[in-house]
């Protein structure tokens, strides 16, 4: 895709006006890269997320970014170069998707127990098999449970933004953990829309000073034993692993306020402000809600507004931080309404519904009255979610206000 | 808002030109959205491509069904598609093709029609049958939804670079001066 630059307009505050470009989300996430000045990247090309390391090799090539990057021969490779760039006190960031999330699985795992605050991308894509290369949220979804933080974008204007925080996010002491930016594969990644670019100063300002090893490091100044063996059942090894787990169960429930914090500051410096955890939309006179997550929210909203005018008294609950659970914020937007409706792009094997729907059943067991809810499976595998599909969640979700509960997830596309 | 989608074979560049045509709306100050279709594209396989304008900010991130506005840039695809599916009535349609008016066969929803002898233009400039840029200056003249200034600046900042850059400019160029457009007068239904 190519790049088209506005020229500034010559006013007396041009210098404060930020650029505007157009650009897709893989190209708005290479720029939010390029702006967070990683010290390194390590890439493998995976469709719907090429375009998105192409973008950042042609920064780094054109010297518009002052990166190492590695062409590693696998996701495993990928991720493992990066850990040790990480331990060396290197900003790291890479993306990947699908098979390639897969094939990284093992280092994945291990980036979060070394506290490694490493930023990866995830263009998300459908499961395979059956074959599709196309965009779902099934491979961040199965990999919700491996403790990284993981943040969905709406916008390709968001996707920018969110993935300079990210890193912010990642290197706080208080949170030390690895951060994921999923963007939804095909319509955020190429989707092609107008776009604010930050001012680099500005966002020097609000990146602050880098410390990603203080805490485990491959430092020949400061020699120390990194992710040495622990557990089992003998010595200090179970309460060693034990200090491990809770430790990183800290640095999630901690991200909550920390990912609230970053995005006030984000909003303070760079003048735009997004819900950090979950954003409600037209709630708080609503008697039920849609809730969505990703790219299908701007359809969504344009439904609720429809419906509005119709007279139905609709709001939204979008999802924006997914791992650590919002469960609070959840809970202050399901006190004020008496339905819900909750639309999936991916699906959950185990409970025959979708995995933000199994998630969202924990938390209302919290709410301490029955919220009549239902689950709604759609946009998979690059399946279209458009504002007719959501219309129909409405009706539906509207239904459970005077109807019983369906025991059953209600596919979208089944007959598209 | 106002939603164009872009018929084509894969190759021919319909998805670059919806990239473009979207630059240049955004050039003038507008909100622009594209979209490629996601199917199983290949070389000469018939391709869609979406784009939305707007004066507002654009939240919808998802196909076009209901276009105001059509551009093919093949003279051969209404063989194999029906380009002019959802088409609101009123609409418009901007075809390459060295036909008439009345040798085309037209739905009763296309009101404004801008024809472009595309592929003869492109096989003079760039001796291949390249049409997307000369139909984005058949879409200016057809509609006014964007100057052709706007247009060429977008090409301008594009990716195209020199000779390719020059080429692409007199198709713009020649796509506006030399489309043809007719409006179809139709009778009110009683």
């Amino acid at each position: 895709m190519s790049t088209a630059t506005l020229e500034k307009p010559a006013t007396a505050d041009a210098a404060r006006k930020p650029k505007v470009i157009l650009c897709e989300g893989n190209e708005a996430a290479a720029l939010g890269v390029a702006l967070a000045r990683p010290d390194m990247v390590a890439v493998y090309p995976i469709t719907p997320q090429s375009s998105l390391v192409e973008h950042v090799a042609k920064l780094i090539a054109d010297g518009r970014m002052d990166a190492d990057i590695v062409d590693a021969e696998g996701e495993h490779s990928v991720l493992s170069v990066l850990q040790g760039g990480a331990l060396a006190g290197a900003r790291t960031y890479t993306a990947t998707c699908g098979p390639g999330l897969a094939f990284m699985f093992e280092p994945y795992f291990r980036t979060t127990g070394m506290r490694l605050p490493i930023v990866m991308s995830i263009v998300t894509r459908d499961g395979i098999t059956p074959q599709c290369v196309w965009g779902g949220h099934q491979d961040a979804m199965t990999v919700r449970e491996v403790g990284w933080v993981q943040i969905y974008c709406e916008s390709v204007q968001e996707v920018l933004d969110t993935t300079v925080m990210a890193f912010r996010i990642a290197e706080d002491h208080d949170v030390m953990l690895p951060v994921n930016i999923c963007l939804d594969g095909n319509y955020l990644s190429y989707g092609t829309s107008r776009v604010e670019l930050p001012d680099q100063a500005d966002v020097d300002a609000f990146m602050g000073p880098k410390d990603v090893n203080w805490h485990v490091a491959l430092d020949p100044l400061r020699p120390m034993a990194v992710d040495p063996l622990t557990g089992g059942s003998g010595g200090k090894g179970p309460s060693t692993f034990v200090r491990y787990r809770k430790s990183q169960c800290r640095g999630m429930q901690n991200a909550l306020s920390v990912i609230t914090k970053v995005h006030e500051e984000w909003a303070q410096r760079i003048g735009r402000s997004y819900a950090p955890l979950v954003e409600e939309y037209r709630l708080d006179d609503a008697d039920f809600a849609i809730m969505t997550l990703g790219s299908m929210t701007g359809a969504a909203k344009d439904a609720v507004d429809e419906a509005r005018e119709a007279g139905k008294k609709v709001g939204l609950i979008k999802i924006k931080t997914f791992s650590p659970f919002p469960i609070d914020a959840l809970l202050q937007a399901f006190r004020k309404i008496r339905a819900l409706g909750v639309v999936d792009r991916s699906v959950g094997f185990r409970w025959n519904c979708g995995p933000m729907y199994q998630e969202t059943m924990g938390v209302l067991y919290r709410l301490g009255r029955q919220l009549p809810s239902m689950s709604f499976i759609g946009g998979l595998a690059g399946a279209d979610l458009t504002i007719p599909h959501f219309h129909r969640v409405i009706e539906e979700t509207e239904a459970l206000l005077t109807g019983p509960m369906p025991s059953e997830p209600v596919w979208l596309n089944e007959k598209d | 808002m106002y939603e164009v989608r872009f018929h084509g074979r894969g190759g021919q560049g319909s998805v670059m030109a919806s990239g473009i045509l979207a630059a240049a709306l955004v050039e003038e100050g507008k909100y622009a959205v594209s979209i490629p279709s996601f199917g199983f594209e290949r070389r000469g396989a018939p391709v869609v491509s979406f784009l939305r304008a707007s004066d507002r900010e654009i939240r919808q991130l998802t196909n076009i069904y209901h276009p105001d506005c059509i551009i093919c840039v093949d003279p051969t695809l209404t063989k194999s598609v029906d380009i002019f599916a959802g088409l609101k009535p009123g609409g418009a349609l901007v075809q390459a093709t060295h036909r008439s008016l009345e040798e085309l066969a037209l739905p009763d929803t296309v009101a404004t029609v801008g024809l472009c002898d595309a592929v003869r233009i492109a096989l003079d400039i760039f001796k291949r049958p390249i049409t997307n840029t000369l139909m984005l200056g058949a879409f200016a003249r057809t509609t006014g939804i964007v100057s052709l200034d706007a247009l060429k600046r977008a090409l301008e900042d594009s990716e195209f670079r020199d000779a390719g850059l020059v080429q692409n400019m007199t198709a713009l160029e020649r796509g506006y001066a030399e489309t043809v457009v007719h409006q179809i007068e139709r009778r009110a239904a009683a």
